[in-house]
């Protein structure tokens, strides 16, 4: 049978097509952003941004509630933001199967926690697979497809970075040739939640984890690898893979299905050892449902709750074993993320530390303006937090201190969970300001569609969302549009805000110089004229990776292979030095 | 259990290294073999550190390499390679262009970039090829193929036919950059 590559993301697109499901939703977060940009190939599925994962999550129940079976995806911060429908689905139950993807990422790769959501399956008695490759993640999303009908209940499906990013040999299936068509059914004593609905349905889903205990005890996905006999070891999900490696003699209970746990199944097993291990990553999830059934293992006692796992992290926790690791010695200066060669959010961040500003800063690309040189950003919470927090403070400050904070979001980030913020800094007389940096595009996940784009997921337009316009709606008598390249204006335009004891709202409109239709015309790169350069350091402060200072000539050098000749830089040097490629003599 | 071999993929964000271990691995799949390749996607594109695994062999089952197990370090920048040279096996070797690419603290002054880093890599691994990439590829006629160039020099040293390597690529990159970095292969397969 034909093998493909595909890697955890791909692979949930393909079961989601091989299920049969007709509606996918999503907001974008790494690591899950790649399975709404995948299931696009395949016609037959309606797929879509939403502004947020509640309105996702949204989408997929309505479209479940009509008898299709639905996807939504998001990363493991998102379901905080869809907690509210799910906790509450968990008790309509479904129509059609609904399947809703958790994408969680152990040793923060690309995040601002390290939450571990299994727990939200045991917080919301909803029941989670875990897949340990790509061929797990196809299969158990169309298994989940159909629990999720058997059971009436959604379903979780976790995955975590390294099963998303990771690819492995796929044997593919086929899509059924016939699938139930949608329709209107009402059954509002199930689907209408109110206390006296909602009353009768709890006692129905305990019984429902009950149910799926029992059953799972049974099923493949729950399964028994024998090794030499003398230690075993629960695991499920990637953590399966590096006991494999660690352990490679060890008998191994490899759980499918982390919620519900099978717990005759785990009691059975357990009996045989004398030393049980439970290998998990972050939380002691199963350790301590194993721990409650009065048995005893080996788990976070060794094993870091914090991090992700690795084949050599397991052996070195659980045995005291070293291993090496990368050489993070001083010799090596590390090389983190920075903003792209013209990016549009360099000129504020400079112009913001210039202007001394507290910086209530927001989730995406201009997050980076934490790092140095820039270190224009003093908070940073979650989406759409910078609005609210720049409320709060600004409440209890002297007045000169209020007049210091300032909020920055993007476009994505402020229509995700910004503007109520924002209607609350109108409706209780903040004086703060907002900056929105509206790059048209969601860019830290790799420049996805939103509202603001004026396209979808599809690359059909669409409507844009006229964040002026938005911005006055709600209240804001001063909206100021500026072109963040011109540098004297920003920071004029910056201090004139702080300064004003009212909201107020500016708004930057160049776009993403990553975006291809929005970056058409070429412009010419700039180049340091060596006679002029005086060696001052002042271009470098505005961390541009293409400015590299030449140790040996004491000189800035640009590098004409990236750079974009935006004129940031140009507008730093007050010795004319900067010029576009071939000016200089 | 026949063993499993390790190529760990190093670089800079925008250098082609999630393109080369695409390639690497459709290459493994063709030979038939069993392969898991793993990478970061995200906050690591905007210009910082970056590496991929790829693991190949009868039966895989981390796409993480053990720590100490990597046979082949193939390295698009020679900073990065002395990053990840602790987590080479004794008798390993790396495979590595010799661009220098200043990370933040260096294109800003505040330090500067590491001296005879080349000696370091050969002299702990000597059986190390260094390549000069970014000129080759610049022969070859487009700076952005240093990717395909040192897979043409990777490609020596691994026993697979040409034949799938060139399928790899034909299947992996756009057919207006085809013959450009067809060109940039052959470059590094005779590169000595």
């Amino acid at each position: 049978m034909k093998k493909v590559l595909l890697s955890g993301n791909e692979a949930i697109a393909r079961g989601t097509y091989e299920a049969g499901a007709l509606v996918a939703c999503a907001y974008p977060g790494t690591p899950s952003t790649e399975i709404l940009e995948n299931i696009t190939q395949y016609q037959e599925i309606d797929a879509s941004w939403a502004p947020n994962e509640k309105v996702a999550l949204e989408v997929g129940i309505g479209a479940c509630f009509g008898g299709a079976r639905a996807l939504v995806t998001m990363k493991h911060v998102g379901v905080n933001v869809a907690a509210d429908p799910l906790f509450t689905l968990s008790y309509t139950g479904v129509r059609g199967g609904l399947v809703l993807v958790t994408a969680d990422d152990p040793e923060l790769h690309s995040s601002q926690n390290e939450q571990d959501n299994r727990n939200f399956a045991k917080f919301a008695k909803v029941p989670m697979f875990e897949p340990a490759d790509s061929q797990e993640a196809l299969e158990y999303t169309k298994l989940a497809f159909e629990v999720s009908e058997q059971f009436d209940t959604p379903v979780f499906l976790r995955s975590t970075t390294r099963i998303s990013h990771s690819k492995s040999a796929v044997v593919l299936g086929e899509r059924p040739t016939e699938i139930k068509k949608p329709d209107l059914e009402r059954n509002p004593a199930k689907l209408v939640m109110l206390p006296g609905n909602a009353r009768k349905l709890h006692p129905i889903i305990e019984q429902r984890t009950l149910d799926l205990e029992e059953w799972s005890c049974q099923q493949p996905f729950n399964t028994i690898e024998k090794g030499a006999g003398e230690v075993g070891v629960i695991t499920s999900g990637v953590s399966y893979q590096y006991v494999k490696e660690a352990m490679p003699d060890a008998d191994v209970l490899k759980l499918g299905m982390v919620y519900p746990l099978p717990k005759p199944l785990i009691r059975e097993f357990a009996a045989k050892y004398k030393t049980l291990y439970v290998v998990e990553e972050l939380d002691p999830f199963i350790e301590e449902q194993v721990r409650a059934m009065g048995i005893e293992v080996i788990g976070k006692d060794k094993i870091s709750i914090c991090g992700e796992l690795t084949p050599g992290r397991v052996k070195g926790q659980l045995f005291d074993q070293d291993s090496p690791t990368e050489d993070t010695s001083a010799e090596l200066p590390p090389r983190p993320p920075s903003m792209c060669p013209g990016c549009p959010h360099r000129g504020v961040f400079y112009e913001l530390k210039k202007a001394k500003a507290y910086v209530s800063g927001d989730i995406g690309c201009y997050t980076l303006g934490f790092m140095p040189p820039l270190s224009a950003m003093d908070t940073c919470i979650c989406m759409g937090a910078s609005v609210g927090i720049a409320t709060g403070i600004s409440k209890v400050l002297s007045e000169e201190d209020k007049r210091k904070v300032v909020a920055v979001i993007g476009d994505s980030t402020f229509l995700h969970t910004g503007i109520n913020g924002l209607m609350d800094m109108v409706y209780n007389k903040s004086t703060s300001t907002l900056i929105i940096l509206d790059n048209r595009i969601t860019a830290m996940t790799g420049r996805q569609e939103n509202p603001t784009s004026g396209y979808q997921l599809n690359e059909l337009e669409a409507p844009r969302v006229d964040l002026e316009q938005l911005c006055r709606a709600v209240g804001v008598r001063h909206v100021t549009i500026l072109d963040p390249y011109d540098l004297a204006m920003t920071g004029k335009v910056i201090r004139a805000e702080m300064a004003r004891p009212e909201v107020s709202v500016i708004i930057t409109t160049k776009p993403c110089m990553l975006v291809p239709r929005d970056n058409q015309i070429p412009r010419p790169p700039l180049a340091v004229d060596n006679d002029k350069c005086t060696g001052c350091k002042a271009c470098l402060q505005i961390g541009c990776p293409a400015i590299i200072w030449d140790s040996e000539k004491k000189k800035s050098i640009v590098d004409p292979i990236i750079c974009t000749g935006c004129k940031v830089c140009l507008q730093t040097c007050r010795f004319d030095a900067f010029q576009e490629c071939g000016e200089i003599s | 259990m026949s063993k499993v071999n390790n190529i760990l993929l190093a670089g800079v964000g925008g250098q082609g290294i999630l393109l080369a271990s695409e390639v690497i691995s459709e290459v493994m799949l063709m030979a038939g073999l069993d392969v898991k390749k793993n990478e970061i996607h995200g906050m690591s594109q905007r210009g910082g550190s970056v590496v991929s695994h790829v693991r190949y062999g009868e039966k895989v089952y981390s796409s993480i390499i053990p720590e100490g197990e990597v046979d082949i370090l193939f390295s698009f920048e020679l900073l990065e390679t002395c990053r990840y040279l602790p987590l080479l096996r004794k008798n390993g070797r790396a495979v590595v262009s010799d661009w220098k690419i200043a990370p933040p603290s260096v294109a800003r002054g505040t330090v500067p970039y590491p001296k005879d880093l080349t000696q370091k890599i050969c002299s702990q691994f000597p059986s190390s090829i260094i390549v000069d990439g970014l000129n080759l590829a610049l022969a070859a006629g487009n700076a952005k193929t240093v990717n395909t160039v040192l897979l043409g020099a990777l490609s020596n040293i691994l026993d697979f036919d040409r034949e799938m390597w060139l399928t790899a690529l034909q299947q992996m990159i756009p057919s207006r950059l085809l013959d450009v970095n067809l060109k940039a292969f052959e470059a590094g397969c005779q590169a000595k």
